[in-house]
């Protein structure tokens, strides 16, 4: 947007405007008369004026400020609208038209084009008719002072009314020691006793020393919004002084800028402590796991001091971090709070009407984990609106209230956060996506491919490629760039969708990025972990529950219901101990999307591990989420179940083998 | 996170160019069209500095000031009120409802900014 483009709205508002004040004028005329009818089009003509002024419209800002002032009088009664009266305010507005039509086309018109409705208008303002608005006329300071370092004394004493209207002594003490060099000095007299203390109270004033070379009027200007709401006495002192200058002396008071508000209870730490600080209990994690290790074998030899020592520590270790960790935790609120204004901007933009319905804002998580949620918000929020819900027409048509409702909503589940956005709209258009992704060379069979699986396909990344898009699937412009922020802090995203009645983006996230309470399953030789929050049970099967099924590969009957078995030795093709699932152990594993069971060789142990990023340091790997350091200082990777479950579906079926 | 500033004007001219000034200056603009729209919108969100229009159709600016004064959450933000310079009655009126300070207008981007950078803490 440029100057050019305000000015193309200025004037294309202006054609309203001026629509609007003839179109009232003739109610007016044709006995409608009502006080909201002449307050309408006072407002008209002032926003005629106002605007006029920023484009350098000279000639409407003078003759809009003139009618200005009689439709002001008009409307505060101190005028009789008479049928004379009413012909001159018509003509003016015609010729108010004329003048904007002239302004627009750069045209000058001749100084007596508006003499006559001048003239006409004059009589009905006040005696002494008030001129043209003027630019405040700054009254600069003495020529002897100009350019010369001069020290004033200032004595500032806030009024309670000035803290009422947001007014805040910091910012100006701050702005008045931009002028100069200051020494100030809070004045903590009028301090009552803490009992008798009222909150909204002003009980401190500044006596403030300012070397300056700026003018008096400066000084002024600095105190400009505040000046009915304090004492303020600004004297000149002499010169010579400034050297030693002493302001009242300073007692016990504290020197320091003091706004004298309530006391605060929390302080500003840099974040950058806190990750230190974060780094290093978890490095005290990794100790600990090393050093509860190596006691185990000693401890059982006679050390009992030592085993509750090392237990104590564990405590603590876990309290500690804790605490840390819930210093970097922040109400999601924070990340929800632009959203409402985004739907409202959004909505009217596409003209349809919303309804948001936001819950668990108060729900906690990682400051970082917040910080990247707001862009992926925004494009599913907007998206949402923009294709999910249909136009009041069609939601009409399909018997939906036409109202679309957006729903919001935070929380807590199986250690992880969910942020789930549902709209009321159609919902995904199945059929579009599948074509689409054939077209692509995404899938080869979208038949046999569920509802569900086609669904995911808009967060492929060829699947957002060309820009109509948008109008084909209804969604997908750029669904891979949410999944991708989303991924990049340990997150899914999936949708599920219902042709008609809506779609469902649910975000799940780790609470925090640093820590975790891990399973160390071992396959073969091979120790690797599992987060705890995933895991449900685990169990070695009878050979009867495991069974093969055409399409669907192994399952396992777990009190009769069949659910996926994955084999951790063939998806990641690590010689195992055990064959067969009855032979080793089977997890029930939840995640995200399903539940399924996962066969190893063995459970070792339950222990919180320190998420080190596998991206970061190696390269992402599909079925794991990131490494750890275990207590014998030997490597270990994090399992990913929904990615695992992925995994294994690829391996499985290759008709689902996309080039990823 | 860049500052939050609630922009309450009827007319769209004064809007585009108040929230284009301040989005180009760092802040996160939204903008309302009357005291009604704009009273609405300050109590579904959380802004950092409310500006608005005098003369408005449906709830005129003061009455927009004494509301969100009587909002917990608006008692100590700053509201700034856009006048033209022949309104000495209405910018009075405006800081005996609670207004911080006011913009005069016609503003340039540059004054408008100089004067919300001094209200804001």
């Amino acid at each position: 947007m440029d100057m050019q483009s305000f000015r193309k709205t200025y004037f294309e508002e202006c054609q309203e405007r001026l629509q609007e004040i003839e179109t009232l004028l003739l109610s007016l005329e044709s006995g409608d008369y009502q006080d909201e009818h002449l307050h309408a089009i006072f407002r008209a003509v002032h926003s005629i004026k106002g605007g006029a002024g920023a484009f350098g419209c000279d000639h409407i800002v003078s003759f809009s400020h003139i009618l200005e002032t009689v439709f002001d009088r008009v409307r505060d009664h101190r005028l009789g609208l008479d049928p004379e009266l009413m012909d001159v305010l018509v003509d003016a507005a015609d010729i108010l038209s004329a003048i904007v039509a002239a302004a627009e086309q750069n045209q000058t018109l001749p100084e007596t084009f508006d003499a006559k409705a001048r003239g006409d208008l004059s009589r009905y303002m006040n005696e002494g008719a008030e001129a043209a608005p003027v630019a405040p006329s700054e009254t600069s300071c003495p020529e002897e002072t100009k350019g010369k370092a001069c020290t004033y004394t200032i004595v500032f004493k806030p009024h309670s009314r000035l803290y009422e209207k947001a007014n805040e002594p910091l910012l100006l003490l701050r702005e008045l020691g931009g002028l100069g060099t200051m020494t100030l000095s809070v004045n903590v007299d009028d301090l009552p006793d803490l009992s008798a203390m009222e909150a909204s109270g002003s009980y401190l004033s500044w006596t403030i020393l300012l070397n300056t070379t700026h003018p008096k009027d400066a000084i002024t200007e600095v105190f400009e919004f505040v000046l009915d709401d304090c004492d303020l006495t600004i004297t000149e002192t002499d010169s010579t002084v400034a050297g030693e200058m002493k302001p009242t002396p300073p007692s016990d008071a504290s020197p320091a800028i003091d706004t004298g508000e309530a006391k605060v209870s929390s302080i500003r730490v840099d974040l950058d402590k806190i990750d230190r600080l974060v780094n290093m209990v978890g490095e005290l994690v990794i100790t600990h796991a090393m050093l509860s290790q190596q006691a185990e074998k000693l401890a059982r030899d006679g050390y009992p001091h030592l085993a509750r020592g090392i237990e104590e520590l564990s405590t603590h270790t876990r309290e500690l971090q804790d605490h840390v960790m819930a210093i970097r935790a922040q109400p999601v609120k924070m990340a929800f709070a632009r959203i409402p204004r985004l739907v409202r901007d959004v909505s009217k933009d596409v003209n349809k009407h919303i309804k948001l319905v936001m819950t668990g804002e108060e729900t906690e998580v990682d400051k970082t984990v917040i910080e990247n949620l707001a862009d992926p918000l925004t494009h599913l929020i907007r998206n949402a609106i923009d294709h999910g819900i249909e136009d009041a027409q069609t939601r009409k048509a399909a018997g939906k209230p036409p109202e679309g409702t957006i729903t919001l909503s935070a929380g807590h589940r199986s250690g992880r956060i969910l942020i789930e956005i549902r709209d009321d709209g159609a919902g995904l258009n199945t059929k579009k996506i599948a074509e689409k992704a054939k077209e692509r060379g995404l899938i080869e069979n979208p038949e046999l491919m569920s509802a569900d699986e086609l669904h995911q396909l808009i967060f492929h990344p060829g699947f957002s490629t060309a820009e109509q898009i948008s109008n084909i699937s209804g969604r997908g412009v750029g669904m891979d760039v949410v999944k991708r922020n989303i991924q990049s802090i340990g997150g899914k995203v999936y949708v599920k969708s219902e042709a008609g009645v809506g779609a469902r983006f649910v975000l799940s996230l780790p609470l925090t990025l640093a820590v975790m309470d891990g399973m160390i399953v071992r396959v073969g030789t091979q120790k690797l972990i599992l987060p705890i929050s995933n895991i449900l049970e685990s169990l070695r099967p009878r050979r009867q529950d495991i069974s093969t099924i055409t399409e669907g590969g192994e399952v396992l009957d777990l009190r009769d219901h069949y659910i996926p078995l994955l084999r951790l030795n063939r998806l990641f093709n690590i010689p195992a101990r055990y064959d067969e699932p009855w032979q080793g152990l089977v997890l029930i594993v939840e995640s995200e999307q399903t539940t399924f069971a996962l066969f190893v060789d063995e459970l070792v142990g339950k222990q919180q591990v320190v998420i080190k990023s596998l991206e970061e340091n190696y390269d992402p790997v599909e079925g794991i989420s990131s490494a750890t350091i275990l207590g014998d200082g030997s490597v270990a990777l994090i399992l990913d179940p929904a990615s695992l479950y992925e995994l294994h579906n690829r391996q499985g079926d290759p008709s689902l083998a996309y080039a990823a | 996170m860049s500052k939050t500033i609630l922009a309450v004007d009827d007319s769209k001219t004064m809007r585009d160019m108040v929230s284009f000034a301040l989005t180009e200056a760092g802040f996160s603009v939204t903008t309302a069209d009357d005291g009604v729209h704009g009273l609405k919108v300050a109590q579904e969100g959380i802004f950092d500095i409310i500006i608005t229009d005098i003369n408005m159709p449906n709830m005129d600016g003061i009455t927009l000031i004494t509301h969100l004064r009587a909002l917990a959450q608006y008692q100590s933000i700053p509201i700034l009120i856009l006048t033209t310079e022949s309104e000495q009655g209405k910018r009075d009126q405006g800081k005996n409802a609670g207004a911080t300070g006011w913009i005069v207008k016609p503003f340039n981007p540059e004054k408008l900014i100089q004067v919300v950078n001094k209200v804001a803490a």
